[in-house]
């Protein structure tokens, strides 16, 4: 828009320099448009040869030539939900400890230590996925569980070190640094006034938080889900170590399984036959797409809250 | 005077909840204690600490991680590792001395595309992005800090290496400047919002010209969280796996030019992580621990080094 402004004023320094760094700007949605471009022309081929069955078969056949994503749809959804319903209770705890209960000179150093995990590569976290973690759940956390819940079909069955469950868990340790860390910044954006009204009644720490904070951050906090679940459907390496990578759709949660971001990682190079990469560009554009939609839902969320609290309104 | 006051409105209270002590008035001011305060002091302390119990219990994948990587790759580090490059399996010795050299290439050529990229449109979006252009730009970049790695692996592929016919480092590069392009751009527009508008209308009132004013004394100011924002990318960059399986490949040998497939450490700390051999595992844990120490001293020093500056 300001650019016509500016056409109209005389041509000056300031009008080039506007419009170059402008011009870099236009770049991010150029970027934008490119990722989806090369996917969505690279998946030409499959999206014309199986439309929308390609959503639905469970059939993935590369001699055959039959391609079906719903096993890793599957894989992808249920190992993102697993993740968050791990990771959201604790996410919050976190994230009260740290801006209300914690003592003041603690807070920063612990949100530090627990932003430190999102800073370890994916690979890491994978490789002491397959040779620390992958054993710990099959030796001591899914035994108790397929003996307490084991009527539940989700707990039944042989456990393998490498599975869905290994994978959830290493995905919910994955989005703990930024659900914890976006739910905290939610919550101090709630009004001091909130609290001292609370603590002038008598409220203790824990009341306060319950009464005045966590109503007031509700829809920041769920923002913050959002997010976590949009970084646990892209995320690629550390679940293709753990998760079993096994196209198949299990109840069990302590199957092997396969994920949306693993399968391209695994089959991309070795994919041969044109329609076996374009299916394979069509998972990653699905990907794509799902994760845009929940990043765009998950900062609808926080930005209205963040504008409320610019806003003032208290 | 006051104490009277006091007296009478306690009285009120007590009197309101049907509970006059005497002895209570005769010390002064307070309150009777009501038996649900226990309750609720102790609703206070389980609730702190289970809050406390959720830290604690986050922090021990940290610890844990953190231990092995340095338990199982220290005794695996040596000269050699650093310099040699790597050999077959069963053949001792050997390293990963290219793929060390390759991480800094691939990293090298993201930032030269991405840095210039993000911070000048970090530069409009601060400056000029008061308007609906700006807010969208804004918010897209914002939404593409959520791209899946994998994704970017794959523009880079059909962008670059259909292009070429080849995988290359340039490949690598791209698919990793897909990533970092919107976090410098998001943080250089944050911290150039932080620079005070008192500056900027010192210099214009100077008769400094606007770009001027932006270039030097806006830029100027916020060089140093402008920088911040872009080590703590490349230190996020650094790590990435997903988008070099199929972009920059791998490579046994040195770097032979960007045009050519290049070994990274990522790359190759997964492709030893998931063979059967336990040489090679001590090996990904050695690659393990130098990627690890080179994004933490970066990370953390420069965490360090600007609450310094601005703290």
């Amino acid at each position: 828009m300001s650019f016509f402004r500016f056409s109209r004023s005389k041509f000056s320094g300031d009008f080039i320099f506007e419009a170059v760094v402008g011009l870099f700007a236009l770049g991010i949605l150029i970027l934008a448009f490119f990722l989806f471009r090369e996917l969505f022309i690279g998946s030409e081929l499959s999206r014309n040869t199986f439309g929308l069955n390609f959503l639905a078969t469970t059939t993935w056949d590369p001699v055959n030539e039959i391609f079906g994503a719903l096993p890793f749809i599957f894989g992808t959804i249920v190992s993102s939900f697993l993740a968050l319903v791990i990771a959201v209770p604790f996410s919050i705890g976190i994230a009260i400890y740290l801006s209300e209960l914690a003592p003041p000179k603690l807070r920063t150093p612990l949100s530090f230590i627990i932003e430190l995990l999102a800073a370890i590569p994916s690979v890491i976290i994978g490789l002491w996925g397959i040779f620390i973690l992958a054993p710990f759940t099959r030796d001591y956390l899914a035994p108790p569980l397929s003996t307490y819940l084991g009527f539940l079909p989700l707990f039944q069955g042989p456990m393998y070190g490498l599975s869905m469950l290994t994978g959830g868990v290493i995905l919910a340790i994955m989005i703990i640094p930024i659900t914890s860390s976006v739910s905290r910044e939610v919550i101090m954006t709630v009004p001091v006034q909130q609290r001292e009204a609370a603590l002038a009644l008598g409220a203790t720490g824990w009341e306060t938080t319950r009464i005045a904070v966590l109503p007031y951050a509700r829809s920041g906090i769920f923002g913050a889900v959002i997010l976590g679940f949009g970084r646990a459907i892209g995320e690629t390496m550390a679940v293709t170590m753990v998760i079993g990578n096994s196209p198949r759709i299990s109840e069990s949660l302590f199957a092997p399984s396969y994920t949306m971001a693993s399968v391209i990682a695994n089959e991309f190079v070795e994919a041969t036959s044109g329609l076996y990469v374009s299916s394979l560009i069509e998972v990653g554009l699905l990907l794509l797409v799902v994760s845009i939609i929940i990043n765009i839902a998950a900062r609808v969320l926080v930005w209205k809250l963040l504008r409320v609290e610019g806003g003032g309104r208290a | 005077m006051e104490k009277d006051y006091n007296l009478v409105f306690e009285d009120d209270v007590q009197n309101a909840r049907g509970t006059i002590h005497p002895p209570a008035i005769s010390r002064g001011f307070s309150l009777p204690i009501d038996p649900r305060r226990y309750k609720r002091k102790l609703i206070d302390r389980i609730m702190s600490f289970l809050a406390a119990a959720c830290v604690t219990i986050a922090i021990i994948p940290l610890l844990s991680i953190l231990y092995t990587v340095i338990s199982n790759g220290l005794p695996a580090i040596d000269m050699d590792f650093i310099t040699q490059l790597p050999r077959p399996v069963g053949e001792p010795g050997g390293g990963l001395g290219n793929a060390i050299e390759g991480t800094f290439i691939v990293v090298g050529i993201a930032c030269l595309i991405g840095l210039p990229i993000g911070i000048l449109a970090g530069v409009y979006l601060s400056e000029y992005g008061e308007n609906r252009f700006g807010r969208f730009v804004s918010f897209m970049a914002d939404v593409l800090t959520g791209t899946p790695s994998i994704v970017a692996g794959m523009v880079g592929y059909t962008l670059i290496v259909l292009y070429f016919k080849s995988f290359s480092a340039i490949a690598g590069g791209v698919a990793l400047s897909v990533l970092m392009i919107p976090i410098v751009t998001r943080t250089t527009e944050e911290s150039l919002k932080l620079v005070p508008s008192s500056i900027k209308e010192a210099s214009l009132a100077l008769g400094i010209p606007g770009w001027k004013t932006t270039l030097y004394i806006v830029l100027g100011t916020g060089k140093s969280a402008i920088i911040t924002g872009a080590l703590l990318a490349i230190a996020r960059i650094s790590g990435e796996t997903a988008p070099l399986l199929f972009t920059s490949f791998g490579n046994m040998f040195w770097a032979g030019g960007i045009d050519k497939p290049i070994s990274t450490l990522p790359v190759q700390i997964y492709t030893y992580a998931i063979t059967p051999f336990p040489d090679w595992h001590a090996k990904a844990w050695a690659g393990a621990l130098i990627l690890i120490v080179m994004i933490l001293i970066l990370n953390i020093g420069v965490r360090f080094a600007a609450r310094k500056k601005f703290g």
